[in-house]
């Protein structure tokens, strides 16, 4: 076998193939393991970018995209005519930049307080715990919120006994849904987005802290001074990135959460998307509105990666 | 030294209360679920059940596996997961490996890998395609369209990338082939990695509702997650406008909460085993300098 290989080698030294070539005949295998992946890239990812063009037509199902009539722009006209779109456009934009930002802040302060628990105990039990909801689905957590936050639900009976007030319907107040989207996913994520902060913390040289303690620094001052400079860089990364999120309120979250009462402040593009086209056969204005959330989110994706590159020298790959 | 302040023994002692709460209140939610799916019907109509069922008895469990519906979507949903996942873990895993690696092309094909998790058709063309494939109304249209996911192979590329080069060279000088060296280095050594990954994939079929609403024409085709969808949450919106009215819907809340629980019962499960795995995943995967 090796000599086979071996003449092989000289016979392409000789022959004076292009570098390309010999390049393959080399890393055969790796393109061969990568092939999997291409083909299923191909097809379930790329495939669908060709029915984009169905944004720019009046579609019909019985016709095809070969078949349907070009409308040109019209479908993305109708995303500003239509109060509904604008209104989704506005509610998702309030809720996703919510979200990021105490999505960002909580889990950096729980990361905090969590490095101070010294009972390694209390501190793993704790992790564990909070790791969980993760990986719970929002179906599940629709589920057990309807239960809790209905009006006869266990929040509901601690506010009553607490401040004596009226039971509040959560999931069916608009000026509330927004507040309680906004914490349900805090609740189910904060303790998953602790996980890079807390290796961080546990990353910073412990004779930092000495030094600090030695020039009589308090435990505040500390954590001031040492602790949030080191986790900077980290905070920087994560926030810009995030920046890309901003059209993304989560589809599987309010889906399930919410309802005709609240689609005032809780209807988000995803969902909009849904019920106007799989639900109401508009197929060509629900892509044009599909189309106009991923454009818009991939300049914003590829702006957030420029920045965390050039300010935290970060790199996806 | 600042632990013996008295200001610092005051933080300390709310700290630990807070995060003690913290804790508590991640996992209390399931526990209040599990009390109320061993309760009487008397029990909970009545809101007499917090954290310990009140009214022993398990007939909401009897129930809930004598609906040949419930066992069906739980059938679907084991057998997508077991075959989304290695489908999965096969395509991931070789690519993963060859990407950790230089090769001609190498940067042109991670980027367009990379696209796909910037740039989507969005939810009508993945639809029109997955009909027009004739996948509608089969376990494929579950299992195939998500099979590939750029952030995971990002994950794998970094754990693959950390295992020294060396032993690579030794393997090859010995006569080891690329897939050799695949199947006897890099999979037992990223083993942290491909569990995170895998656990990841895992929970996201287990948990994955959407499509099949989407791609399953007829309900008694839905996994699991979906034909909770329909149950827990489709059930109470139609009930929202009486829900003060505690009739019909509050007695079926045993079962509910019974086949809420049953259906996480995986997960809690699995969790604890992978976790020590994927905290090492997640900050090799995000974290590289």
């Amino acid at each position: 076998m090796g000599t086979v290989t071996s003449a092989k080698k000289v016979k392409t030294k000789i022959s004076r193939r292009s570098p390309w070539k010999t390049e393959i005949k080399k890393s055969w295998p790796l393109y061969v393991l990568c092939l999997p992946a291409f083909v299923f890239v191909c097809i379930f990812s790329y495939g669908p970018m060709v029915g984009l063009v169905m944004a720019f037509q009046d579609y019909k199902p019985w016709l095809g995209i070969s078949g349907s009539r070009w409308i040109g722009l019209a479908n993305f006209e109708r995303i500003f005519q239509y109060d509904e779109a604008t209104q989704a456009i506005v509610n998702t934009l309030v809720i996703a930049v919510s979200k990021i930002i105490v999505g960002i802040i909580v889990p950096i302060i729980m990361a905090i307080l969590l490095s101070e628990i010294r009972n390694i105990g209390i501190k793993k039990s704790v992790q564990t715990l909070v790791y969980l909801p993760h990986f719970l689905s929002w179906v599940t957590v629709a589920g057990l919120m309807i239960d809790i936050l209905g009006l006869d639900g266990g929040v509901n009976q601690i506010l009553t006994w607490m401040f004596g007030s009226d039971p509040i319907y959560f999931l069916g107040d608009p000026d509330l849904f927004r507040y309680t989207v906004v914490v349900s996913d805090v609740w189910k994520s904060f303790g998953f987005g602790m996980i890079v902060y807390l290796a961080t913390i546990a990353g910073i040289n412990p004779s930092y802290y000495e030094a600090a303690e030695i020039d009589g620094a308090t435990r505040r001052q500390q954590i001031r001074y040492v602790t949030l400079p080191s986790m900077l860089p980290m905070i920087i990364v994560i926030s810009t990135l995030s920046l890309g999120n901003i059209l993304d309120a989560g589809f599987d979250q309010v889906f399930n959460l919410y309802n005709p009462l609240v689609y005032s402040t809780g209807d988000i593009i995803d969902t909009y998307v849904y019920r106007s086209s799989l639900l109401n056969g508009q197929y060509g204005f629900g892509t044009a509105v599909g189309l106009f959330k991923s454009g818009i989110s991939l300049i914003l994706i590829v702006v957030s990666y420029r920045l965390a590159y050039k300010y935290a020298n970060y790199k996806i790959f | 030294m600042y632990h013996k302040t008295t200001g610092y023994r005051v933080f300390s002692i709310f700290n630990y209360a807070f995060m003690i709460l913290a804790g508590l209140a991640c996992f209390l939610p399931l526990l209040h679920l599990l009390a109320q799916s061993l309760s009487s019907k008397a029990a909970i109509s009545g809101n007499m059940v917090s954290f310990w069922p009140v009214g022993f008895n398990v007939d909401a469990y009897v129930k809930t596996f004598n609906n040949s519906n419930f066992n069906g979507a739980m059938l679907t949903s084991i057998i997508r997961t077991v075959l989304g996942t290695t489908i999965s873990m096969f395509i991931l895993t070789c690519a993963g490996y060859a990407l950790s690696k230089e090769f001609r092309g190498r940067n042109a094909l991670m980027w367009f890998f990379i696209f796909t998790m910037l740039f989507s058709g969005g939810l009508i063309p993945s639809y029109i395609l997955v009909t027009s494939l004739g996948l509608k109304d089969t376990i494929w249209a579950l299992v195939l369209p998500g099979a590939f996911g750029a952030y995971n192979l990002i994950l794998l590329v970094n754990f693959f990338k950390t295992i020294p080069k060396a032993l690579e060279e030794a393997a090859f000088i010995d006569g080891a082939s690329f897939f050799v060296i695949l199947s006897k280095i890099y999979l037992p050594l990223s083993l942290p990695g491909i569990a995170t990954v895998s656990l990841f994939i895992m929970v996201g079929h287990w948990n994955s509702w959407f499509d099949g609403i989407l791609y399953m024409s007829d309900a008694s085709r839905y996994p699991l997650a979906s034909f909770l969808q329909t149950v827990v949450v489709q059930s109470n919106m139609q009930n929202m406008a009486m829900s003060q009215s505690e009739v019909a819907a509050m007695s079926e809340q045993s079962i509910k909460a019974a086949q809420i629980f049953v259906s996480t019962l995986p997960i809690i499960l699995v969790y604890p085993f992978l976790q020590r795995y994927f905290v090492k995943g997640i900050v090799l995967g995000a974290v590289k300098e």
